[in-house]
């Protein structure tokens, strides 16, 4: 294919162009980097950064998702299914592990996994020597992120310290860090949700079908669409409705997927690319605001996770 | 109903403190464009209602770490975005006073306009001329001056014209009004919104365009457009244990087009080595293209096999600078811990390191007077001349002409910290 020449970026050309550079500097100055991918629209766009990034090469390093071991079957499947159609490594690392080993300890049997994320991708960090981890966050999901450099350096036990973060000047990135120390990038931190989806219709990419409106049971808690009996890979079904809440057979899709007992669906029936970019240049609800459940028990809490080595 | 790909996109920054009302600037922009969603909005009307306002307090949208809110202050630049349906922004909001120098040089790294905040009940301040002077330092090549507070001096003209005329003359002291670089003065009430995103009817006076406007006809395309292709290399790619035999001599030099613009078939020389060779072809993922422009990221590949590796940079053959090994720039520090010219950091150019050592502080600006003064050292947010002695050779432009191979940063290798941000003469 040839395209013609151009004069000036459009702006998902300049977000394209400025993402692929992020990704080539974490490949020319940390030596052993991986790309956290979790099947979520965010780190599929990375997927197609990073080809266009290093084909006809393969990537210079390795995929890795920290499974809390409640995500969406459809999202795992597909997650498996990309890894292999690019033939790249995909590790996947439990936090059910990190329960085993006693290093997570649930307060609840109900408790959310999410937050406990941190401690398995802290584990895998270190059992690999990972100096670099490339994740999908972007500024404008969360106002701790706002101010969030390109390229974060994270101390020893992976803390972010916002009132100390190294100066980010023009693209000259510093990604050097010490034994132990480590990077976090970046690469879509200046996309919005409006960019994703119109990069992931330009570029035709493939997604899980719950982004898509599909019927699902749900009971209404606390203001939030909450899924109710969901099946997971192993078999073993979750979220079961408390007492006296009623089932609600709901055409619903996802905004952002993550842990399913954190993750609240939208109402909607766009079920396809083209309706959900429309869906979103109309919506009047912000994306973690609709659909993280995790987010909305304080101001702060975005920030709080992250200081303690969220990503 | 098609959707809209082919918006441009423009950097722009912020100069001013709260007291200007920067945050309620930002936040009438976000919100006048409806960028901010209801559920946002909803939590800003409870945080007012609770610390007893009326009316919903914009600049609390512009609020953000838990440590910020508890002491008051704005502690770092935060980026924000928004979009017009023909435009996409990225804001850089950077913090009015402590560590101003140094979050205001950051944000400006990256913007191609600025905004620079007065209080029209105040006038041109020595905050005024600092930020002027940063933003000229830092080349930023569009100037918004707003000035802010209109209905706190009844929507005076007279008020305006007066400090319009004060600023330009201050501006054409200071240098900052030189080819390529365009001052519009607007005035405004962030508060209020007028002539922000529209116009209102309290000064009629005005005829020119809004802040709003301004930014949706600052050219978008950076000034490196014009200037002489630069190449850095940032990675090279030689997939020889493919499987696909075709790829076994494929070496693809990787980066991004920092200036200018490149065509198959040019004549180019690498270095600092100075091998030369001709562009085979020129992709992006697996696309071929037939040329690249300023700031596109794409792989190169040569007609010759030439031993080249990231640090190294590509240039059109009738257009190569010289590589030098001592390099004069304005430097402002960054870092608590002052500079010490008895010691040895690292100098980062385009995708380049060296080792470097201070040869001499010609002078330190005071950023308020514009003096130059004598320094034996540099500590956090000083401006000053220096001369570098550099290890290895680097390719550089003058920064007033090119911006991206102007520009370094300093490290301090023992914490790897970044703790300068250079800009060659």
């Amino acid at each position: 294919m040839t395209t013609a020449n151009k004069t000036t970026l459009s702006h998902l050309d300049w977000l394209e162009a400025e993402a692929i550079h992020i990704l080539r500097e974490v490949a020319g100055q940390c030596s052993n980097p991986v790309l956290l991918f979790s099947g979520g629209k965010d780190s599929l766009c990375i997927l197609r950064l990073a080809e266009k990034a290093f084909r006809p090469g393969r990537f210079p390093f390795p995929l890795m998702h920290i499974d809390t071991g409640h995500n969406y079957k459809e999202v795992i499947d597909f997650r498996d299914q990309r890894a292999a159609e690019l033939g790249e490594r995909l590790i996947v690392r439990s936090v059910e592990d990190s329960m085993k080993r006693g290093t997570v300890v649930l307060k609840s049997e109900d408790e959310s996994r999410n937050k406990h994320q941190s401690v398995t991708l802290l584990e895998a960090i270190e059992e690999f020597g990972f100096d670099c981890c490339i994740g999908g966050a972007r500024r404008d999901e969360e106002k701790a992120r706002a101010k969030e450099r390109i390229m974060s350096f994270r101390d020893e036990f992976g803390q972010w310290d916002p009132k100390n973060q190294r100066p980010e000047l023009w693209n000259l990135y510093n990604a050097r860090s010490h034994k132990g120390e480590n990077i976090r990038a970046f690469p879509i931190s200046n996309w919005t949700e409006m960019d994703v989806w119109q990069y992931i219709e330009r570029e035709n990419l493939g997604l899980p079908s719950i982004y898509f409106a599909h019927q699902r049971d749900v009971v209404m808690r606390a203001g939030s669409i909450v899924p109710v009996n969901v099946p997971l890979a192993s078999g073993e079904v979750i979220n079961q409705p408390k007492a006296g809440e009623e089932i609600i057979n709901m055409e619903v899709r996802f905004r952002t997927v993550g842990d399913i007992t954190c993750t609240a669906p939208v109402i909607s029936d766009a079920d396809t690319i083209s309706k959900i970019v429309l869906e979103t240049a109309t919506t009047t609800i912000t994306e973690r605001g609709a659909t993280r459940l995790d987010d909305q028990t304080s101001d702060a809490s975005m920030e709080q996770r992250k200081k303690e080595g969220y990503f | 109903m098609t959707t809209q790909h082919n918006d441009s996109l423009l950097r722009f920054m912020t100069c001013g403190s709260v007291d200007d009302g920067k945050s309620t600037l930002i936040g009438r922009l976000l919100f006048d464009t409806k960028s901010i969603l209801a559920d946002t909005l909803t939590q800003m009307d409870r945080t007012s209602k609770k610390r007893g306002l009326e009316v919903v307090d914009l600049s609390l949208l512009t609020d953000g770490l838990q440590a910020e809110r508890e002491q008051g202050i704005t502690i770092d630049v935060a980026y924000r975005y928004f979009s017009t349906g023909t435009r996409k922004y990225i804001i850089a909001d950077a913090p009015g006073h402590e560590q101003y120098t140094r979050n205001m040089v950051t944000a400006a790294s990256t913007a191609n306009l600025a905004i620079i905040l007065i209080d029209a009940r105040k006038g041109v301040l020595t905050q005024t001329r600092r930020h002027s002077f940063l933003a000229h330092l830092v080349g930023i090549p569009h100037i918004v001056v707003a000035i802010n507070k209109m209905d706190l001096v009844d929507f005076d003209q007279v008020t305006f014209e007066k400090i319009k005329a004060d600023y330009l003359s201050f501006a054409e002291q200071i240098g900052l009004q030189r080819a390529g670089r365009d001052i519009q003065v607007v005035p405004l009430s962030a508060l209020t919104g007028d002539m922000l995103v529209d116009r209102g009817d309290a000064m009629d006076w005005y005829q020119g365009p809004t802040m709003l406007e301004l930014l949706e006809s600052a050219p978008a395309a950076h000034s490196e457009q014009n200037e002489p292709f630069r190449f850095p290399v940032q990675f090279v790619c030689r997939p020889h244990a493919s499987d696909d035999k075709d790829l076994h001599d494929f070496r693809g030099f990787m980066g991004r087009v920092e200036s200018g613009e490149i065509a198959v078939g040019d004549a180019v020389t690498v270095l600092p080595n100075g091998y030369t060779s001709k562009v085979k072809a020129i992709q992006l993922g697996d696309e071929q293209l037939q040329s690249a422009i300023t700031e596109q990221s794409v792989t190169l590949l040569l007609e010759d096999e030439i031993d080249t590796s990231r640090g190294d940079m590509i240039v059109k053959s009738d257009q190569a600078p010289e590589p030098v090994k001592q390099i004069s720039g304005m430097v402002c520090w960054l870092s608590e811990t002052p500079l010490s010219t008895a010691r040895t950091y690292i100098i980062r150019h385009t995708t380049r390191e060296s080792k470097a050592k201070v040869g001499a502080i010609e002078y330190k600006v005071d950023v308020n007077t514009l003096e130059q003064l004598e320094a034996q050292g540099l500590a956090m947010n000083d401006i000053a001349k220096i001369n570098f002695k550099l290890a290895q050779p680097l390719m550089v432009d003058s920064y007033s002409k090119n911006r991206a191979t102007g520009a370094f940063i300093v490290i301090d290798e023992s914490t790897n910290n970044t703790v300068g941000a250079g800009m060659i003469i």
